[in-house]
């Protein structure tokens, strides 16, 4: 039954508030821990980003050099903000499409506290020196095989959730969830392991891993989100069950080998790197079909992105993951790779993914989640509509500008009539701009994180605004 | 129940198949290959390699060289085609992702003096004018003009030369030069 769990849901409204009454405190102090991260890694994406047009700033300090606070602002934001915020997320997800409490909850809290821990000692740690120094696994053995260790714990109770369901049907949500759930731990591990010991090999393990971190732990929770929010604010069906089975199983499929397209041209044997495209290509068709489920499901209703902040954060990352996909499989071919490949055209693509599409998507979950478990609203609807602005102009002053520069940069390292420092040169104004961004996207997190507070800590009167915008709340 | 384990086992397997195809085959394709050459890594080098890793150059340096043909590197001069041999099996590997500097898989070779090195790496805009990389100021000290009267301070230009003081490269300083200069095709980290 297409959208079965939804009558089930609704139908027993009190048994809801038992569900959010039990993932109250695992689930908000996941999502706080998150946002604590993504204002930290907020101020060392700002740092990283000064430094690349102004190279003397904090420049005598080694412990805020640009190669250790880049890769801090990395993990910072993956494992911190977005891990912990997207677990929380995952959680109370399932425990909505299963209706079944979240087991295991003072451990959840627990290994939350410990996580922080261990966040916070990988922090210290970067900016000491002592880097793993492989990107998107900076962190030291040790304390990466702590976060994994937490993850596994929260994933585990995932599983018990799936095994003492109340629901016969699973929803497509829950199927992303419990797969992301098995896939980190397993990716942590085995990237955790001592035997890549050469370096090319080691790079491969690295790619591998880097891409599925996204592929198959944050991209799963977020279409898992979207496969949830969407039909519940609309308050509609999602449009077909076959296409969501057709959906998951392709990027299950695919995703999980397009990690060597980041070593295209590298000593790496040439047959790995083609698998890879290959299963990058072959991703067109997921996505596609994700999209076009998405897309029949608001049609006709989209009108109400004005009126729920939810669906607007949601629909524009939803939106944002089909153009960020799309252009990872084209970035994937030979003939443009060999353009983009080490120039900022990546990481602008990298943070449409994390950003536009993974950020957005928690945020406009957050937006639905934290009234319910706070019985509590929302301080302002006009903060939360700054906040969407902020974030939504930063990203795209963000990416926009600097995959322009990328692409001229990338021409202009492939003329060898033009001298490699005027390479760099050329996108010193598009670095610029995007410290521009970055503040934009500093302030909307401040005002999440004002937001957060205020909701959690019930401050001041219970405001009236409920969490929806139209003319005619604003004048009662 | 049924459902459950197929879901689990789905996800399992198609994870496993991918992590095979792409950690455990390139193991056992290019080790052995590696496995087979002796390297000769000095002390130097190897803190060398610790240090570069620990500053991260690797966000902005990469050490690959693209085979000729693909992008300009060839005709850059950047060297040829970057084989698994060429890392002297040192791990974390430096590849890297990113070209806001230039590659340096062949530096050792395109750049042999050591005082240039040194120069560039504790004021890089002395010998590089326009450069965007950072300074490292804390792999030198700086001490009186009269100290140390046996060691010769850094030929800095006037304009970053500070009065009564000469800057003198730490061990650090050297290892980190000593690993850059020994990235060299031309030699090959290969004895026997």
């Amino acid at each position: 039954m297409i959208g079965g769990h939804q009558s089930e849901i609704d139908s027993t409204f009190q048994s809801i508030r038992f569900l959010d009454e039990k993932a109250r405190y695992p689930v908000l102090f996941l999502v706080v821990s998150g946002v604590f991260w993504l204002l930290f890694g907020s101020l060392l994406a700002l740092m990283a980003s000064v430094k690349m047009h102004a190279p003397e700033f904090l420049g005598q300090l080694s412990f805020l050099t640009f190669g250790r606070v880049r890769p801090l602002h990395l993990n910072t934001m993956v494992y911190g903000w977005a891990s912990m915020t997207g677990a929380g997320v995952a959680l109370w997800l399932l425990s909505r499409t299963l209706r079944v409490a979240i087991p295991m909850r003072p451990y959840i809290i627990g290994v939350t506290a410990l996580w922080n821990i261990a966040l916070l000692v990988g922090s210290v740690q970067i900016l000491a020196g002592f880097t793993r120094g492989i990107e998107w696994l900076e962190f030291p053995v040790s304390t990466m095989i702590v976060i994994v260790w937490c993850i596994l714990v929260i994933g585990i109770a995932a599983m018990f959730m799936l095994f003492y369901r109340n629901v016969k049907t699973l929803y497509v949500s829950v199927w992303y969830i419990i797969a992301a759930f098995l896939w980190l731990p397993l990716l942590g591990g085995v990237s955790s392991m001592p035997i890549f010991d050469t370096p090319t090999v080691q790079a491969g393990m690295n790619w591998w891993f880097a891409h599925n971190a996204l592929g198959l732990w944050f991209t799963p929770i977020g279409l898992a989100a979207a496969y949830y929010f969407i039909p519940k604010v609309i308050g509609r069906p999602i449009y077909s069950y076959g296409l969501s089975l057709l959906g998951f199983w392709g990027l299950a499929l695919f995703y999980n080998w397009n990690g060597f397209h980041h070593l295209i041209g590298s000593p790496l044997p040439t047959w790995f790197v083609t698998i890879s495209i290959a299963a990058s290509v072959m991703m067109i068709i997921p996505v596609v079909v994700v999209a076009v489920n998405h897309h029949m499901t608001v049609v006709g209703s989209f009108s109400a992105v004005k009126h729920s902040p939810t669906l607007r954060f949601v629909v524009f990352a939803a939106m944002s993951y089909t153009f960020v996909s799309l252009q990872g499989s084209i970035q994937a071919l030979r003939t443009t790779n060999e353009i983009i490949h080490f120039t900022h055209f990546v990481v602008a693509h990298a943070h449409i993914g994390m950003y536009a599409f993974v950020t957005m998507m928690l945020f406009g979950s957050c937006y639905y989640i934290l009234p319910r478990l706070t019985n509590w609203e929302w301080q302002s609807h006009k903060l939360i509509k700054a906040h969407f602005w902020l974030s939504a102009i930063g990203i795209i002053l963000y990416t926009v500008p600097l995959q322009v520069g990328g692409v001229l940069q990338g021409l202009a390292m492939n003329n060898p009539d033009i001298p490699f420092m005027d390479t760099m040169n050329l996108t010193i104004p598009y670095l610029i701009a995007r410290s521009v961004a970055g503040v934009l996207l500093t302030v909307g997190h401040l005002i999440f994180a004002y937001l957060v507070i205020r909701i959690v800590a019930k401050v001041g009167l219970k405001p009236e605004i409920p969490g929806v915008w139209s003319k005619k709340i604003k004048e009662a | 129940m049924v459902k459950n384990w197929i879901l689990l086992f789905g996800i399992i397997a198609v994870f496993s198949a991918a992590m095979v195809g792409l950690t455990i085959l390139p193991k056992l394709v290019v080790d052995p290959r590696v496995d087979q050459v002796e390297f000769s890594n000095t002390f130097e080098i190897v803190q060398g390699h610790a240090i570069y890793v620990r500053e991260g150059c690797i966000y902005c340096h990469s050490m690959q060289v693209r085979p000729e043909g693909f992008g300009a590197d060839f005709e850059r001069g950047w060297g040829r085609a970057s084989e698994a041999e060429d890392y002297r099996n040192l791990t974390p590997h430096l590849l890297g992702t990113m070209r806001t500097g230039p590659d340096l898989s062949n530096i050792g070779s395109r750049q042999p003096s050591v005082d240039w090195h040194l120069i560039h790496l504790y004021q890089p805009r002395a010998v590089s004018e326009g450069s965007i990389m950072p300074p490292y100021p804390w792999l030198f000290e700086v001490v009186s003009e009269t100290a140390r009267p046996n060691r010769e301070g850094l030929s800095l230009p006037e304009e970053y030369r500070i009065p009564g003081k000469k800057v003198l490269p730490t061990d650090e300083a050297r290892y980190l030069v000593a690993f850059l200069l020994s990235l060299n095709q031309e030699i090959p980290g290969v004895e026997n």
